[in-house]
């Protein structure tokens, strides 16, 4: 089998390529900067609605309730999607989704396609695919432009280009638009807009991913800012949706659970600018050929792991990646993958399903397990137990060994918040048992865990108390 | 439809994944709100869109006067005022480009959002005619607007081809601060008719 794209070929373990990013200070500064700004707005938005805690509760439930009846609601997409003139197209993994993608290209003769910014299409290589196979796609999100024409690569879900400041931005226009521009947030949007507009206007086939998609209805929806989705989703005659089959809700009724936490966990908006939904074809409004194209790749192997599972759940908001202490200082590129962050260091190794690679085998520990991730999911991935978890099946994919029966124990203390809570107070405790800085023995329930190692002698405040209080409430 | 073979192997692995079923889903959160014009006018503005409350459509159209306005099928013929030069279907793209703005009304309105919503029927067109000019005049009735996104979301039918619209054009995309205009509309002005 191919090896699967979502991790980029020749990329380091994660610590690796922590160690040189923490080098880099300027990476640092812009990443404290974006992300303190949206860690702030997201919490005053969040706060507004006295029924949070009961949105998140929904979306969990309507979302384990897509995976535990994930076959028959994609059957019901299939048929509602057909019904309304659209094709439904399967793939297995990314080689096999990429060459349907292509193929559809080729049959319309487009040598050119413009995208809307799409996980599932960055997740299997599409534009690399494409590009060997002559078409070019361009990308008309602004945060993916930038990086695209910059050569780099994505740091993070929803913002790609977030390691990037003003003045980088506005050099990578210069040199790649040929355009004097200033470093004006409004004067760089209009540089895109004016680069891009022919391209919306003349270009036949467009590309985009799926935020959901309405199993009863057909439903597609995607929700952006720029109004470039809009664009694609509209000018051309034909549309491909590359679409994870996870990201299914049974009913439209559940989009009033989804439109309500996604806005003010990732842009920490009431409502971003422009939400469209389409099902299949309508004569004489947008495109009227219409593909949609489902992917599995790594998810239905994830979906047998009861614990690991949940990570399925993810509506690619990215409010853990902008709480996550690691990742504001390691920056997105560190996880080798489209996928950094607490999400990342969870969904990577899943999708990849192979933990003897060294790269998705140190995902797991990208991380100190503050446990700030879980607090902001809007679909409440515990994914501190997730990491855990994962920890244990990678040193058990080395053999079993004293390590391994410690990590199972750590699984299980992290599995349950107050079990966690409670050995971190234990381990609070501790610090008064350490001799030479290290703890060789912890109590209950941290001496499962010290019986096969010494720990560091921890700060008096467990970090995840000090995060809790000094960063969460931001 | 294609590929069968990749798609009965699919639905395979997702069965014998035998996950197990799920608990019922707990609607707890609110289905109402205040809602309210204030509210909805009030939220709309946040997004640095403009707003008007007005009683009387007509006037409130003088200031297009001297422009070019794509006016969608189902237009109020007392809205068409003279003065404006008011563009029809059957429209090209690069007569939609070159137009100074559209005029349209709505489906459903979100107090809670400061959402408008459109889904393509009466007074409201396809969808390139309130994305390709850069300034959007959306007359929005009173009755038309809900609370909140789930009442919303009731009144609407959802295989029409929606539009939600929050506020103009933006991006949050340089260092995750919102800057209005991309490639939208630019300028969104809301009629909220009492
Ligand atoms: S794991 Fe949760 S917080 Fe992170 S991107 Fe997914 S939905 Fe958002």
């Amino acid at each position: 089998m191919a090896r699967n794209p979502v991790t980029w070929l020749g990329s380091p373990t994660f610590p690796k390529a922590a160690k040189e990013a923490l080098n880099d200070t300027q990476l640092r500064q812009n990443l404290r900067k974006a992300t303190g700004t949206i860690r702030g707005r997201r919490a005053a938005a969040v706060a507004e609605m006295t029924d949070w805690e009961m949105l998140r509760v929904a979306g969990e439930q309507i979302k384990d309730d897509v995976l535990a009846r994930l076959d028959t609601l994609l059957v019901q997409l299939e048929e509602s999607v057909t019904a309304r003139g659209g094709v439904v197209h399967w793939a297995r993994d990314a080689e096999e989704a990429n060459r349907i993608v292509l193929d559809l290209c080729r049959a319309e003769q487009a040598t050119e396609v413009v995208k809307v910014k799409s996980m599932a299409t960055a997740e299997i290589g599409l534009n690399e695919a494409l590009e060997a196979g002559g078409v070019q796609a361009i990308e008309t999100d602004l945060a993916e432009l930038i990086v695209q024409l910059g050569e780099d690569r994505p740091s993070h879900i929803l913002v790609p280009a977030i390691h990037r400041n003003r003045s980088e931005i506005r050099e990578i226009f210069q040199r790649r638009m040929g355009v004097e521009v200033s470093d004006e947030p409004a004067d760089l949007a209009e540089a895109a807009r004016v680069y891009l507009r022919q391209k919306f206007l003349t270009t036949k086939v467009a590309i985009s991913g799926a935020n959901f998609a309405v199993a009863d209805t057909g439903s597609i929806v995607v929700l952006e800012s720029e109004g470039n989705g809009r664009m694609c989703l509209t000018l051309p005659d034909t549309l491909i949706t590359v679409m994870g089959i996870e990201k299914l809700v049974p009913s439209w009724q559940d989009l009033e659970v989804f439109l309500q936490l996604l806005p003010r966990s990732s842009t920490a908006e009431r409502m971003n600018p422009y939400t469209s939904v389409w099902t299949g074809v309508t004569p004489g409004d947008g495109p009227q050929n219409f593909h949609l194209v489902l992917i599995d790749n790594g998810r239905t192997a994830t979906l047998t792991d009861s614990v690991g599972r949940q990570a399925l759940r993810c509506i690619r908001c990215s409010a853990c990646l902008n709480v996550c202490p690691v990742y504001e200082r390691t920056g997105g590129q560190s996880y080798g993958s489209v996928y950094p962050g607490p999400i990342g260091a969870i969904l990577t190794p899943q999708l990849m399903g192979d933990l003897h690679d060294p790269l998705a085998a140190s995902l797991p520990y990208a991380s100190s397990l503050c446990g700030a991730c879980f607090e902001v999911c809007p679909v409440r991935i515990d994914i501190p137990s997730v990491l855990t978890h994962l920890r244990a099946e990678v040193v058990e994919a080395k053999g079993r060994t004293a390590e391994s029966v410690a990590m199972s124990a750590a699984a299980w203390i992290f599995r349950e918040a107050s079990r966690y809570e409670k050995a971190q107070k234990a381990g609070s405790l501790a610090r008064f048992l350490a001799k030479d800085g290290k703890i060789t023995s912890l109590p209950w329930p941290g001496s499962k865990w010290t019986s096969s190692r010494d720990v560091p002698a921890p700060p008096s405040e467990s970090f995840r108390a000090w995060w809790r209080k000094n960063r969460c409430q931001e | 439809m294609t590929n069968t073979a990749a798609r009965e192997e699919i639905l395979q692995r997702i069965r014998s994944a035998q996950v197990p079923a799920a608990v019922p889903v707990v609607r707890g959160y609110n289905q109402k709100g205040p809602g309210g014009v204030e509210l909805f006018a009030e939220r709309v503005a946040d997004y640095r869109a403009i707003v008007h409350t007005v009683t009387n459509v007509p006037e409130a159209l003088e200031a297009l006067k001297g422009k070019r306005i794509v006016a969608p099928e189902g237009v109020p013929d007392e809205w068409l005022i003279d003065g404006v030069t008011w563009l029809r279907e059957p429209l090209s793209i690069d007569e939609l480009d070159q137009a100074d703005g559209v005029l349209t009304g709505c489906a459903v309105a979100i107090a809670d959002t400061g959402t408008i919503v459109l889904d393509g029927s009466e007074a409201q067109g396809r969808r390139a005619l309130t994305l390709l000019p850069d300034y959007h005049l959306c007359v929005v009735r009173q009755d038309q607007i809900a609370a909140s996104v789930p009442e919303a979301l009731q009144l609407l039918e959802p295989t029409r081809p929606l539009t939600f619209i929050s506020g103009p054009s933006a991006t949050s995309d340089i260092e995750l601060n919102r800057v209005e205009g991309v490639h939208g509309p630019r300028t969104l002005e809301v009629l909220i008719v009492i």
